[in-house]
């Protein structure tokens, strides 16, 4: 019988109740994914959700980009922490991977070296006057919406299964580095074979593509993007799994990463700029969502509020296997209803 | 209740050979062993390396040496409890309680209990239970006693096979910073079988270090290179992944180039290392005699390597360490030799 190593990987994620702290960087790339997220869980779900409007960054891009101290890090987050006490949570909710895997990092840091986290209370409280409780629960949101999968499938208009055919849909799921290769057992399914993402693939009515390059970071790694020098490193990385993944032929491509979902989706245009090449037959690359958006889009949400045009490959391929209902005349219309200014076209990769 | 002179727990290749020889000087033994027959892991093995002797002929000679003794066995039976016999103040004997909840008395005991071979799912990175061509050397063996490589991919070319040293040895993610000391020597073994099996294959093996320290090992070593063109890399196999033809795609660093490696083969073995038998950890906790590892702490391992440090109780053979079969069937010589110097002694 085969073996199941992410069963031996179940963390706890709280049912209820939870502080919810934004991503730097998410709300632009993924426009809708954070509201979405935020939608699921009220609307879907009808939990208790709490958007602090006093949040601020974790400074994990200043810490993994040797810029920011380690207890200056710590004591930024301990603000956070501050801002959930206050606010009466225990259950921290960080919507990006890197502040996960950092909040993560800081609590066993505590946990080894109580003395690292008196330094970090006597710091917050000279520098702002504020204390603070460590978290009860830490959980990514990608956490919650696995722990729910079943429950939202239910609530689902649409399946991972090609309209025409019948074809469960084949999704390559790509896990942040910070989510579980720093600590695996505080991810779903451990570093080696994650869970987080296949399970809801799987729930959903797809098949998880297991390739050879499935465990191989993105390439953005802070330094290796942040230093211009270095982002041919990015993108080779990005190469190698593109080059690894397309024989299997990919319907889309899930992560929980910011970085992560990003870059798989921009490093196609850039490839294709490059080379020439694109990964699917049809030249129009592989789409990439977020975790959040795939569970939007098979909830029936309008794909353009979800902001899926945003992204570098366009979803209409995707959406049109599944049969998911768009408006084409809507894709670039602003909040009220007025036409945006249209991106410019790709010279290779079709949109 | 009848006193025995000497129990022994483990009827592996040390439990029998110091059965044999307490016996032979006339000293009334029970042997316990926990499997139907006796033999140990030695029953699983094809051939034993470096010259290749077929391990069934030194089972039969112990087995015929046991047949020939009057030996009392109990097989298929485990033992639930070890203790020091408590009863008015004859604190000298020793009590066992069998699976069966009986009772028995001895003189001495001898823990001949072993070793178990390291669970290969603990190195999650080599994908062993999930992907087909990813077999353990214990695997492999059963296969080169029927005679048979089994080669999971769709592959037409010739296949492609490679051997990973140190899988839950001497790392420590797993725990285990100790050297198996049968490993390198035994790839090296399997190798030239799987060579002389399939001769059209290309097969190297992915090693830290190639540790040849015993007699004619250095030889065979040579002689894999030489005549069957075995490759020897030395460089840690970082993860196992699939490929669509079914065959796996490992990496590597190839350490003396400094360059990474990918290799796409049809066939991993992974060189599994040794740990505590169950019993064995469970033995040297009870007694409060174990080393960091869980293996039973010997009183001296330079002039007391048979003795613990409770009286009348002794240990050989892979409870106490990594041996090879020559090793331990001359460390249960030993341990013959010393507890009928004790029960001579009447200490």
């Amino acid at each position: 019988m085969q073996k199941h190593y992410w069963n031996e990987y179940q963390k706890e994620i709280a049912a209820d109740r939870y502080f919810y702290a934004r991503s730097c960087i998410r709300q632009t790339f993924f426009p809708g994914s954070e509201t979405a997220f935020l939608k699921i869980l009220q609307d879907e779900l009808g939990k208790d959700i709490y958007d602090s409007a006093d949040q601020h960054t974790c400074s994990g891009i200043g810490y993994h980009g040797d810029v920011v101290p380690f207890l200056t890090t710590s004591t930024v987050i301990a603000r956070l922490f501050s801002l959930m006490t206050e606010a009466g949570y225990k259950n921290y909710v960080p919507s990006c991977i890197t502040s996960f895997g950092l909040i993560v990092e800081v609590l066993d840091t505590w946990k080894h070296f109580p003395e690292t986290l008196e330094q970090t209370r006597e710091s917050l409280l000279k520098a702002t006057g504020r204390t603070f409780e460590i978290p009860e629960n830490v959980a990514h949101p990608s956490d919650i919406i696995y722990k729910f999968r079943n429950e939202l499938k239910s609530k689902m208009k649409y399946q991972l299964i090609e309209k025409s055919t019948g074809r469960p849909l084949r999704g390559v799921e790509h896990i942040g580095c910070h989510y579980a290769k720093v600590f695996p057992d505080k991810g779903v399914g451990g570093a080696e074979f994650p869970h987080v993402l296949a399970g809801m693939i799987e729930s959903w009515g797809g098949e998880v593509v297991d390739y050879p390059e499935r465990r191989h970071c993105c390439g953005f790694g802070f330094r290796n993007y942040l230093v211009q020098a270095n982002r041919g490193y990015s993108v080779s990385n990005s190469h190698k799994k593109f080059e690894s993944m397309a024989p299997y032929k990919p319907d889309f491509i899930i992560a929980n990463c910011p970085g992560c979902a990003m870059f798989l989706d921009k490093w196609q245009y850039t490839i294709a700029e490059m080379e020439g090449k694109t990964y699917d037959e049809q030249g129009r690359g592989i789409p990439v969502f977020t975790y959040e958006e795939l569970a939007g889009l098979l909830l029936g949400y309008d794909p353009w509020k979800l902001g899926v045009q945003i992204h570098q490959v366009q979803a209409e391929s995707f959406l049109d296997k599944i049969g998911i209902e768009y408006n084409p005349d809507e894709k670039y219309k602003g909040a009220s209803g007025e036409e945006l200014e249209h991106p410019q076209k790709p010279s290779v990769l079709k949109v | 209740m009848n006193i025995v002179d000497c129990i022994i727990i483990g009827g592996g290749p040390a439990g029998m050979e110091a059965a044999n020889r307490l016996t032979d000087q006339g000293f009334q033994v029970l042997l316990f062993e926990k499997e139907p027959e006796l033999g140990g892991k030695l029953r699983q093995w094809d051939k034993l390396f470096p010259d290749f002797t077929l391990a069934q002929d030194i089972l039969k000679m112990l087995n015929d040496n046991i047949a020939s003794n009057k030996l009392e066995i109990k097989t298929g039976n485990t033992i639930r409890e070890l203790r020091q016999s408590t009863d008015e103040g004859n604190s000298k004997e020793w009590e066992v309680i069998d699976g069966n909840g009986e009772s028995h008395r001895a003189r001495t005991v001898l823990i001949t209990t072993g070793f178990d071979f390291f669970d290969a799912t603990r190195k999650e990175e080599y994908g062993y239970g999930i992907y087909p061509n990813v077999i353990t050397s214990v695997e492999l063996e059963e296969q080169l006693k029927n005679g048979k490589i089994e080669i999971a991919s769709n592959s037409k070319n010739d296949p492609n096979i490679a051997f990973i040293q140190c899988v839950g040895s001497r790392d420590e993610k797993v725990g285990n910073h100790y050297c198996s000391r049968n490993c390198c020597i035994c790839a090296v073994k399997q190798a030239i079988e799987v060579k002389e099996l399939l001769p059209q294959s290309e097969v190297t093996c992915y090693y830290m270090d190639l540790r040849m320290f015993g007699q004619s090992y250095e030889e065979l070593y040579r002689k894999a290179q030489q005549e069957f063109r075995v490759n020897f890399i030395r460089g840690r196999v970082s993860e196992i992944s699939p490929t669509l033809e079914n065959r796996v795609i490992l990496k590597a660093e190839d350490t003396l180039l400094s360059r990474p490696i990918r290799a796409t083969v049809d066939l991993v073995v992974l060189m599994v290392g040794m740990e505590p038998s169950e019993t064995t950890a469970q033995l040297s906790k009870s007694l409060n005699m174990s080393d960091p590892y869980g293996y039973i702490a010997s009183k001296n391992s330079y002039t007391a390597d048979n003795e613990t440090q409770h009286k009348g109780l002794f240990v050989a053979g892979t409870a106490k360490r990594q041996l090879a079969i020559p090793d331990v069937i001359r460390d249960a010589d030993a341990a013959a030799f010393t507890i009928a110097k004790h029960l001579k002694n009447g200490k």
